[in-house]
């Protein structure tokens, strides 16, 4: 079977529908609104202190280092997640992978775009609604306005990040986030209280 | 129509506000406000239940929590009947259906109350003895008796409808307990502006200020202040505010745990709120202000309907509006039942006579009975009480003996004294001290951030306790970093105090004695099971409950431990604290297994875990089975097929054409930096350093003691990036042994780990055909042989987006997986069944990919092997890099055990009757005829019908099993001994000619 | 819960996000063909099981991934104390019985 060449056009080759997980859900709850949000590119990168100056440039976002912080610039937000260890997230349709590529400094950026869903917990009730599985002190003391940890929701783990003082996201992976929306869902609806 | 024993203008609650409510199937009514207890004793009704030993009548000992008697079972439909349900906390709401336990066939007649006739029989340690002979008969005839006759309540036997909540909380100051003492604290911390949370089992906050009628606070009555307290620290954005809210556990680093009561008294609770809300909360300070209970007097028959705690009537009339009787008997040992008998006669109750053991006590409430009118007697006891269903008298006689006077009453109000709740402090692990002075258990050694204030640090009296409490609750806030101190301590304007009292068996009931004098009013343990317990040998408390049950029931001996020890200490003539308190155990009172379990329940009990595709394969019609949290499609079953045939289908299509199995729940790792390579050399058996960018290997992972841990096709997309597969219920084990190496063994590596499973859609396409399917939809992709041999893997795309294409085969025929992101994964499917429809392909499950699998001789980490398993056990030697000097069980490989001769070995198995299928985990044997228990030298692992090779097949580790080949061996099974032939373990295409055909 | 010091997040964090991993400071030779039986078994098998202070290691599995070593007293459950991987056994343990 030799003859199976290369192809070499894409004229035939169709482009594939993106299907998101929980794509477009959402709930409304007294004091609490939960909202399934649009795809995002992601990468979890990786690098030695020596690295990150190098890596923030290219980026065009400060690679936090100080622990359960985060840093935002431009529709990009990394996340400090462990202390050599940062989640990228980009609203804004531009890839960080790519520029990642182009730094030589030691490092590894892995792309996880499709692996995380996230969904946006709002209102009074947010940091109650998520404190029902989440063993976290979500106080505004304790976590600030732009806070961001890996933690735990229920029984599985996700990331949380504090966006604004009523606004939280969560980010999970893909095939926990229907347990993760329905744990939110169910927890909103008690949050009032 | 206002109940007979309600007083008019008596008590808080407002009585025109109606509730009906039933007990035992006749209709009563109370008032909004009331609890089950009340409302019944509104009507007079004091009998509401039959003992758990004895089953003798019981009605109402408490008005609170500690209540050992009055458990009811409170029936709202079929599936939600709550037994053991202490009328004393049950709030009443309009159309409560409440029912007695424990008695058959009724509450007046109760068959069981030949207990009570024969109660020698049930002494104290009567399990250990009366039922040990003959032996047999324990297990057939006395243990299932005495459970069907022990046991409280009956459990529901549905599903519970309601749901529960549950909620993580973070505070400065917890304080737990909401009378006076609680109030003061909160109101001192909150006031420094830290986090604060005030919480009291209590439907109204007010503590035992529900009953002082003598207490005047910042210049109004003291329930009255509590109320507006409460409702001052209610509009306080720092303060959370708790009722109907038990603390029942306090664990480490003031980790308490709290049930809150959200629905159970309302009579629509509608499906919106949880029945129970369970808090698990976090302090930085924890105040307790649990206050004291008051004891009963142990004397005979004092457990007869209408005999109470002297606070419990208090209650019941200041709070309630209710009378306990008509003509009341007080007996006690302290001052407290005094304010019970005075308020009761100022209500127009009649008070028959004072009873008090001790012999000339002074003081301002017993001038003040006096001057009421109430007869007095010192230096007496209550020797027993007279009646059956309700106690209809009282017998009277000097404490030293002497003429019995009997009495004509309708209730006893006792008081022996307060014991201190020092539960929650006993859990924190602090250490109580005995005070002599005042016979009783206190706080003693902290362990915790926590303090103790008012009756529960046994502080007498309402100044003492505001003040120690507000400074306390102050002192907390600062240590938890409060700046500011501000407001001021409550006034107290007008206050109760008593103390001391008794403890142990009143006169009477005391050594050589053989009265009912109950000291554990649930487990029906008297003072003379106590007292045997000792002469039997018990000589330690720990010993002395266990025996008698003392203090053992579900109310955990709130009432009867200080008792119960005294009797002991007396009788081993040993001071208190040289016999030891028992240990307080969480949860302080019961609590449900709904509050527990909150929102882990129906669909959050566990992740369910989905692919890309699965959307696909249900709407295909798919099978699925439950692999770890994963859903996968285990088969697809076209109309009229069973599991066989449709699996016999797929199996054979596969080999024939090519078929479509969803393999994204692999596990799969990203391997990233210089040292890559370095790093897969240390964790896998096989060399890595040599496999080009481009190529796939499958690689085995052990752990340190040389047994299989992993498997998977490993790719290296770069010099310095490779693409690790896992078992897919192995990828968090893996990712997680991999991590422990790599930061703890090998941290001088330059590479890092990112899981990538659920980045990546994994669609296997295997078959003769599968090429012809995957190559019109791939770009930048040389397909060919040459270019793409088996074991290699490039990026480009397909359907015009990102793949990972992998050639490589988990069935023996040519085969590929493509990668594609998680979102784009059913489409690329679709995409490819289009094609494959062409052609005639299949989608095929995990059962055939196993029998495929199998067919081949390719194991399964985890079925074939199970922990124990090395590479050579597993014929995998070939998988172990010789040259290699160091990897993960390089040298637990080598072990002498390891390496032995004997050792079972993966084989392949045939039936001698090709048509029988093993049952995997069959034992093997190699003399069928030997006698049980046979040597059994192996087992079968994996076991199919495999329609490509026309027979069954199996695999099976089987002892020196290599060395076996073409020998017989039996499988003995309970209808007849199967024959089977050991063989090679790869059944069909052995010369491996089909991957690349 | 207890709450555990996560050396690297710097805090205090509830156990949930952790996980325990067993006895520390058991290093892995850098010769481990070349161990005997004898020394394959006090690495692989025997573990010190002590009542009172153990030295064991977890993980903030959780939280920011990494393995930390932690100083833990058996007899009440309390850390003593916790600190990076890599680094040595602490001279001194602060507020320790003796």
């Amino acid at each position: 079977m030799a003859k199976a060449a290369v192809k070499k056009t894409a004229a035939a080759a169709p482009s594939a529908e993106r299907r998101a997980a929980l794509a477009g859900q959402e709930l409304s709850a007294a004091g609490v609104t939960l909202a399934v949000l649009p795809p995002a590119e992601r990468i979890s990168l990786r690098a030695p202190d020596a690295s990150i100056a190098a890596l923030s440039r290219a980026l065009g976002v400060t690679l936090p280092r100080k622990p359960k912080t985060s840093a935002s610039k431009a529709g990009r937000t990394a996340l400090w997640l462990g202390p050599d260890e940062w989640l990228v997230i980009d609203e804004a349709e531009k890839d960080p992978l790519a520029d990642c590529a182009k730094v030589t400094v030691l490092h590894s950026a892995v792309g996880i775009s499709h692996r995380n869903v996230a969904i946006s917990v709002t209102g009074p009730a947010a940091a109650t609604t998520i404190n029902s599985g989440c063993p976290q002190d979500l106080s505004l003391g304790a976590f600030p306005v732009g806070a961001a940890s890996r933690t735990i929701l229920g029984k599985v783990e996700i990331v949380l990040l504090r966006t604004e003082a009523h606004t939280f996201r969560v980010e999970c992976w893909r095939s926990f986030s229907d347990y993760v929306f329905t744990f939110l869902s169910e927890a909103a609806g008690d949050a009032a209280a | 129509m206002i109940a007979a024993f309600r007083i008019p203008g008596a008590g808080r609650l407002k009585q025109a506000e109606t509730a009906r409510f039933s007990f035992d199937g006749q209709s009563y009514s109370g008032v909004e406000g009331d609890t089950l207890a009340s409302a019944l004793l509104a009507n007079g009704v004091h009998l509401v239940g039959r003992s758990f030993k004895y089953h003798r009548p019981r009605g109402f000992l408490s008005a609170g929590a500690e209540e050992p008697n009055a458990l009811v079972e409170i029936k709202r439909d079929s599936a939600r009947k709550t037994p053991n349900v202490r009328a004393t906390v049950q709030e009443l709401y309009d159309g409560l259906t409440a029912q007695s336990q424990n008695r058959w066939p009724s509450l007046s007649f109760d068959v069981g109350a030949v207990n009570d006739i024969a109660s020698p029989l049930f002494s104290a340690g009567f399990y250990y003895k009366t039922f040990m002979w003959p032996k047999a008969a324990w297990k057939k005839f006395y243990e299932p008796k005495i459970r069907a006759a022990a046991g409280l309540g009956v459990a529901p036997d549905q599903p519970d409808p309601d749901h529960y909540s549950a909620r993580f909380a973070h505070c400065d100051v917890l304080v737990l307990g909401g009378g006076a003492a609680g109030i003061a604290a909160a109101l001192a911390a909150a006031e420094t502006g830290v986090r604060v949370i005030l919480a009291d089992e209590q439907a109204d906050f007010g503590g035992s200020l529900r009953f002082e009628s003598g207490a005047r606070i910042e210049g109004q009555d003291g329930f009255a202040w509590a109320q507006a307290a409460v409702a001052k620290l209610k509009g306080m954005d720092n303060v959370r505010v708790l009722s109907r809210t038990t603390a029942f556990g306090y664990y480490a680093q003031n980790f308490v745990g709290l049930v809150e009561r959200v629905s159970d008294h309302l009579q629509n609770p509608g499906r919106e709120l949880p029945r129970e809300r369970l808090w698990q909360v976090r302090a930085k300070r924890v105040v307790l202000a649990t206050g004291a209970i008051e004891r009963h007097m142990v004397f005979a028959d004092n457990d007869r309907p209408g005999i109470m705690l002297a606070s419990a009537a208090r209650t019941y009339l200041n709070h309630y509006g209710v009378a306990v009787g008509r003509n009341i008997g007080v007996y006690t040992a302290n001052d407290s039942a005094y304010a019970a008998a005075i308020d009761l006669k100022k209500a127009g109750v009649g008070v028959a006579a004072i009873v008090d053991l001790r012999d000339n006590p002074t003081g301002p409430v017993i001038d003040e009975a006096r001057a009421l009118g109430i007869e007095v007697n010192f230096g007496r006891a209550v020797i027993r009480a007279g009646g059956k269903l309700r106690v209809s008298s009282m017998t009277v006689q000097p404490k030293n003996g002497g003429g019995e006077r009997t009495i004509p009453v309708d209730a006893i109000l006792m008081s022996a004294g307060w014991t201190p709740s020092v539960h929650l402090f006993s859990q924190s692990r602090g250490k109580v001290a005995f005070n002599d002075e005042t016979k009783r258990f206190v706080p003693g050694t902290y362990v915790q951030d926590c303090v103790s204030v008012g009756a529960c640090n046994g502080t007498d009296g309402l100044s003492a306790t505001i003040d120690e409490a507000y400074a306390a609750g102050a002192k907390a806030a600062k240590d938890a970093g409060a700046s500011t101190v501000k407001g001021t301590k409550p006034k107290v304007d007008a206050s109760e105090s008593w103390s001391r009292g008794m403890l142990g068996a009143a006169p009477g009931a005391g050594p050589g004695t053989t009265v009912k004098a109950f000291v554990d009013f649930q487990n029906d343990v008297t003072a003379k099971d106590i007292r045997q317990a000792v002469h039997e040998g018990m000589h330690s408390i720990e010993h002395v409950k266990r025996f008698t049950t003392n203090g053992m029931a579900t109310d955990q001996g709130k009432t009867s431990n200080m008792h119960g020890l005294a009797i002991a200490a007396e009788t081993l003539g040993k001071p208190i604290p040289q016999v030891g308190l028992t240990t307080f155990r969480a949860p302080y009172t019961p609590v449900t297994f709904g509050s527990i379990v909150g929102h882990a329940r129906g669909p959050l009990f566990d992740a369910t875990r989905k692919t890309a595709i699965h959307p696909w394969a249900e709407a295909q019609g798919a099978v699925f089975e439950d692999v770890g949290q994963w859903k996968r499609a285990w088969y697809f079953p076209k109309a009229g097929e069973d599991m066989h045939a449709a699996v016999d289908r797929e199996c054979v299509t596969v080999r024939k054409t090519a078929g479509l199995f969803d393999a994204s729940t692999l596990g799969k790792i990203e391997v990233v930096g210089p040292d890559a390579a370095k790093f897969m050399e240390l964790l896998y058996t096989n060399p890595w350093e040599k496999l080009e960018p481009g190529r796939c290997r499958y690689g085995i992972m052990l752990r340190e003691d040389g047994f299989i841990y992993d498997d998977g096709v490993v790719g290296r997309l770069a010099p310095d990036r490779f693409h690790v597969t896992t078992t897919t219920g192995g990828a968090p084990r893996v990712m997680n042994h991999m991590e422990d190496y790599l930061q703890t063994e090998f941290p001088h590596l330059n590479v890092w780990l990112t899981s990538i499973t659920e980045q990546w859609a994994v669609i296997a396409v295997q078959g003769p055909k599968s090429r012809d399917i995957i190559a019109p939809l791939v770009e930048g992709i040389d397909m060919s042989d040459e270019a793409l041999p088996h074991m290699s893997v490039r990026e480009g795309r397909i359907c015009g987006v990102p793949t990972r294409l992998f050639r490589m085969s988990f069935t023996g025929e040519r085969g590929f997986e493509v990668n594609v992101p998680a979102d784009y994964g059913q489409a690329v499917w679709e995409a490819l069944w289009a094609e494959g429809q062409k052609l005639g392909a299949c989608a095929y499950g995990t059962e055939s990919m196993h029998v495929l699998r199998a067919e081949k001789g390719y194991i399964i980490v985890g079925q074939d092997t199970d922990g124990t398993v090395t590479p050579n056990d597993a014929g995998l030697d070939w998988a172990v890099g010789k040259k290699k000097t160091d990897f993960v069980g390089i040298r637990g490989m080598a072990r002498p055990d390891l390496v032995a001769k004997g050792r079972k070995q993966l084989v392949g198995l045939k039936t001698k009757d090709p048509k029988v299928v093993l049952e995997e985990g069959a034992q093997i044997v190699a003399d069928p005829k030997q006698a049980i228990p046979m040597t059994m030298i192996g087992h079968v692992t994996s076991s199919y019908w495999s329609q490509n090779c026309g027979r069954s097949i199996a695999l099976a580790l089987v002892a020196g099993g290599r060395d076996r080949m073409g020998e017989t061996l039996y499988v003995p099974m309970p209808d007849g001994t199967i024959e089977v032939e050991i063989t090679g373990m790869v059944f069909f295409d052995e010369k491996g000619e089909r991957l690349n055909g | 819960m207890l709450l555990i010091r996560c050396p690297y997040c710097e805090e205090e964090r509830p156990e949930l996000e952790f996980r325990n991993a067993g006895e520390a400071h058991i290093a892995r030779s850098a010769n481990m063909a070349g161990e005997s039986d004898d020394d394959f078994e006090k690495f692989f098998f025997i573990r010190s099981n002590p009542k009172g202070i153990i030295y064991e290691r977890w993980r903030h599995m959780h939280g920011c991934a990494r393995f930390f070593n932690a100083v833990r007293d058996t007899v009440t459950d309390k850390f003593i104390m916790t600190y990076k991987a890599g680094e040595p056994k602490p001279a001194k343990l602060p507020g320790a019985s003796k």
